[in-house]
């Protein structure tokens, strides 16, 4: 792939753009259709045309398996530490009612606002980092005879 | 028990049993996977047709709507089918996964070549 | 729809198959959309006709295969009963069902209300579906996200980490101990 112009040309022009809209969608995620689950598909599926176009081998220099894997399990750590954080500082677990100082009311949209954009961007994360290495572990297997 | 209010659903439960007569009756694992996916895609586009209001929009809060005037489709089967998908591309990574690996240890992806060998084994 | 489902059953050719699927996942995400499903249509586009067409091409050329002929054709006609007959009784059932897109349905009247209505004032968040997926129903979320993790560890399990031996005269990147 690396030796047809077009191909190489479009692909290295759209990738930044796949990355970037990627993350639009998971930080928009409130006010427009998106999310965590959106986003890290395709910001997998950017870095998955960069593999096809340059190579595996180049794409595993930049994002090497070990950091992927990696990634995948902080992704949901942050996740669970979100709600944990809710049960230490006084609500129940997943309570995003806790997490900044309280207005009057019940409700406290703005702590809803924070504990969700912590909880998409932990799930965000980790669904990039498992679509990544299942791309890896499949593309990375040679035929043996 | 009027036809045309029904009739969405009628043809998803023709692409459903599509998905399904493919996983049931063809060899090829790789081909019974799609099947499965087609199904699943089917099902998922059951569940949510189900929960469409006729003049309502999606469910996104619209600036500016204080009388409660806007009708919204229903949120919930979005997000149980949200779920749904990413559990549907773990499965099929998965069963991909498994294809790969009974393809090294028996040399075929066919199923009948698979227990044909199973049986010469078994003897 | 139902043609590029049809012609996925009957083609021979896998690759024509996989491509089949991927067209099939897009044209459902564009019903979806006019179902006013906007963030079901957007996972599923990337979802089906992204990831999963990727993986199936990389099994492809893993096993590297088209499917064989069918060696006992009269062997086609227990399935077709099979799903004739779940079919008619999933025809059946749909009888009891509300018409297609009324709003006096009782799936529209007993949670769903409380959602809309008080999303505004409660989580603050304009995308209901997000609301409801991260914040009334976060619990749920996370045991979703481990069910992803848990397919990367399957994948992991069965497709292992190292490379083949015969890459080794290359260095030892890729190799994992």
């Amino acid at each position: 792939m690396k030796r047809n112009p077009i191909v190489r040309e479009i692909g290295d022009f759209m990738l930044p753009a796949i990355l970037m809209f990627a993350l639009y969608v998971q930080f928009h995620g409130d006010y427009s259709p998106g999310g965590g689950f959106q986003a890290g598909v395709i910001f997998a599926a950017g870095i998955i045309v960069y593999s096809l176009i340059h190579g595996l081998e180049r794409t595993q220099r930049i994002l090497p398996p070990a950091a992927v894997r990696a990634g995948a399990s902080i992704g949901l750590l942050v996740y669970a530490g979100v709600g944990f954080a809710c049960l230490f500082l006084g609500g129940r677990f997943l309570d995003y009612n806790a997490l900044l100082p309280h207005p009057e009311g019940p409700n406290n949209p703005h702590g809803q606002e924070l504990g969700i954009f912590l909880v998409e961007l932990g799930v965000g994360i980790t669904v990039a980092a498992v679509m990544i290495t299942i791309f890896y572990a499949f593309a990375g297997r040679r035929d043996d005879p | 028990m009027i036809v045309e209010n029904l009739f969405n659903y009628w043809i998803v439960i023709v692409l459903m049993m599509t998905g399904f007569y493919t996983v049931v009756s063809r060899g090829n694992l790789i081909k019974k996977i799609v099947g499965l996916n087609i199904f699943q895609t089917s099902v998922f586009v059951l569940f949510i047709s189900m929960g469409k209001i006729i003049g309502g929009t999606a469910p996104i809060l619209v600036q500016g709507d204080t009388h409660g005037d806007v009708v919204y489709s229903n949120p919930l089967p979005s997000v149980l089918i949200l779920t749904a998908i990413v559990v549907g591309v773990a499965t099929t990574a998965l069963g991909l996964a498994l294809v790969v690996r009974i393809r090294e240890l028996y040399g075929s992806v066919e199923e009948e070549e698979i227990h044909g060998m199973d049986e010469e084994e078994a003897l | 729809m139902a043609a590029t489902a049809i012609a996925v059953v009957r083609l021979r050719g896998l690759l024509a198959v996989i491509m089949l699927s991927g067209i099939y996942s897009l044209i459902s995400a564009a019903l979806l959309t006019t179902l006013d499903a906007v963030d079901v249509a957007m996972t599923e586009a990337a979802v089906g006709a992204g990831i999963t067409t990727v993986l199936l091409l990389g099994t492809l050329t893993l096993t590297g295969a088209d499917e064989a002929r069918p060696s006992r054709p009269h062997r086609r006609l227990l399935p077709l009963a099979v799903v004739m007959v779940t079919g008619a009784f999933l025809v059946y059932g749909t009888l009891d069902m509300p018409d297609f897109g009324a709003a006096d349905a009782p799936i529209h009247r007993h949670v769903a209300p409380r959602y809309i209505h008080e999303t505004a004032t409660e989580v603050g968040v304009p995308n209901i579906v997000t609301a409801v997926l991260a914040g009334y129903r976060g619990y749920d979320t996370m045991g979703e996200t481990t069910v992803v993790f848990t397919a990367a560890l399957g994948v992991l399990l069965l497709l292992g980490v190292e490379r083949p031996r015969r890459r080794r005269k290359r260095g030892d990147e890729g190799k994992d101990s």
